[in-house]
């Protein structure tokens, strides 16, 4: 699978986790604490992220905040030009949305199209109070008029360039990573 | 993930991987009937049309609103309200409902047969909800995601199937699509209501109720087809009901933790007692919830993007 070549390591494992605690921070100072805040990780990448923040927040407030899970294959808007339907995986947000500021968690923010999708798949399951976006790497080339609340980390990148959080849950490796796409 | 062919006419030609992919994608699809808001905006734009040359509540209602839920638009056409009344022909009918823009035709027919002869002559992809005594593949998938729910494995699953075997397209399509997935499948009924050589389908062949029930895991009802009784297929519904009827007695004869499936609609007191109808181990409402959710995961599975390359 992986032809690409790696150009240059952003973040190593200890970046990553200084970079999560740094966010779990400003989460809290911008909510004013985490009374009413959730996490929802988009897959895939985004639960195991959202699934460590919580922890964070955890260790740092002493508080839990609730963890969900958004699918959002069928709410893409390039499924009638796809040759092949993707696999449709479970949602599980497993707590009323209606009183709370959800906290949408993604590995790599680049056209803005998966974020567009979240909101929808998630408005369809409530009316949260609000939603704030945390992205791992923000890497530009912006599709849509969207933006993050919290950036792990502002990468300018070409379009030939792949950002690649990789994550032990997933990936055996903690790492981001930067890669070029043969011509 | 999409399947290897665009149209769903019978399980006897699908893999077993396209039947795991079916059943995979239904599992999320229940969640979304299960929701305060039961839409998605996945197949926005798409037109599913239901034509039925035979009656049907559940079958149809269930295309129906799986189309809607995932934002499909779905229109209902019935053979007794139609030109097929002016003697308009299937293909006609089919040719005018695709030149109006259909994308999927769902169709049940009489005619074994239909739907393959109807994938041959138009563009869309075709749904077989049942034709004639030959298959019925959406009921076989929503059975096997039924049981996928309760028990953890296909391979070495004991599932006996009752009744009216030699007239039910459920039967067929039943065996084709848990054969494949390793599961032991038995038929039981009357000598009259079993076809000649069904052990050439990798089955075991009982007329004894008690024997095709020992231990079984599954047990699948069929519905005793009281239209056909006037060819005199068994003696009576009472005769019927006493050797080859669900009761307690024989309830205790399955494996503890066994599930008992019907198709519907229920003639109770008749191929099922109403204790056992209404009993714990009956998954008969789950039946018809799954079969929402399996015609959501075929819809979403058959008509996403660019057609891929028709196998069959």
């Amino acid at each position: 699978m992986d032809v690409a070549k790696e150009k240059a390591q952003i973040l190593d494992e200890n970046g990553i986790r200084r970079t999560l605690t740094r966010i779990a921070h400003e989460i809290i100072e911008k909510n004013k604490g985490v009374e009413n805040v959730a996490l929802v990780g988009i897959r895939r990448r985004g639960v195991p992220l959202a699934e460590r923040l919580a922890q964070r927040i955890k260790e740092i407030e002493g508080t839990e905040v609730p963890v969900g899970t958004l699918d959002i294959t069928l709410y893409r808007d390039d499924l009638t030009t796809l040759s092949q339907q993707p696999q449709v995986h479970q949602t599980k947000v497993n707590f009323p949305l209606g009183d709370k500021t959800i906290v949408l968690v993604d590995d790599v923010l680049f056209t803005g199209r998966t974020a567009r999708a979240a909101l929808d798949a998630l408005i369809d399951l409530g009316r949260p109070k609000s939603i704030q976006f945390m992205v791992m790497v923000d890497r530009g080339h912006r599709e849509l008029p969207i933006r993050a609340d919290y950036v792990g980390k502002n990468l300018p990148t070409s379009k030939k360039e792949v950002v690649s959080v990789q994550l032990k849950d997933i990936d055996n490796e903690d790492k981001v990573v930067i890669t070029e796409l043969p011509d | 993930m999409s399947l290897q062919s665009k149209h769903m006419l019978g399980l006897q030609h699908v893999s077993d991987e396209d039947i795991i992919t079916i059943l995979n994608t239904a599992n999320a699809m229940k969640d979304i009937i299960k929701r305060k808001i039961k839409k998605v905006p996945t197949l926005r734009g798409r037109t599913v049309v239901t034509l039925f040359y035979e009656n049907s509540t559940r079958t149809k209602t269930s295309f129906d609103l799986a189309g809607k839920y995932l934002s499909a638009d779905t229109v209902g056409l019935s053979a007794s309200s139609s030109s097929v009344q002016k003697g308009e022909s299937l293909i006609d009918t089919a040719r005018t409902v695709e030149a109006m823009g259909a994308d999927v035709v769902v169709l049940r027919h009489p005619a074994a047969g239909s739907s393959k002869m109807l994938a041959e002559n138009i563009n869309c992809s075709v749904i077989n909800a049942g034709d004639g005594v030959h298959e019925h593949p959406t009921q076989a998938l929503l059975d096997m995601f039924t049981i996928s729910e309760h028990k953890k494995d296909f391979k070495g699953l004991k599932v006996t199937i009752v009744g009216d075997i030699l007239h039910s397209r459920v039967a067929r399509s039943n065996i084709w699509g848990l054969t494949k997935l390793g599961a032991e499948v038995s038929v039981v009924g009357p000598a009259t209501m079993l076809p000649p050589k069904m052990e050439k389908m990798g089955v075991k062949v009982y007329t004894n109720m008690e024997e095709a029930l020992a231990g079984a895991d599954v047990v699948n009802v069929l519905r005793i087809q009281l239209e056909r009784q006037k060819q005199g297929l068994f003696p009576s519904l009472r005769e019927y009901s006493r050797l080859y009827g669900i009761n307690q007695e024989r309830l205790a004869l399955l494996k503890d933790d066994a599930i008992i499936l019907h198709p519907g609609p229920m003639n109770r007191g008749v191929e099922i007692v109403s204790r056992v109808a209404d009993s714990s181990q009956a998954v008969i409402e789950e039946q018809v919830t799954n079969g929402v959710a399996v015609r959501m995961a075929l819809l979403y599975l058959l008509t996403g993007g660019e057609k891929v390359e028709d196998v069959n």
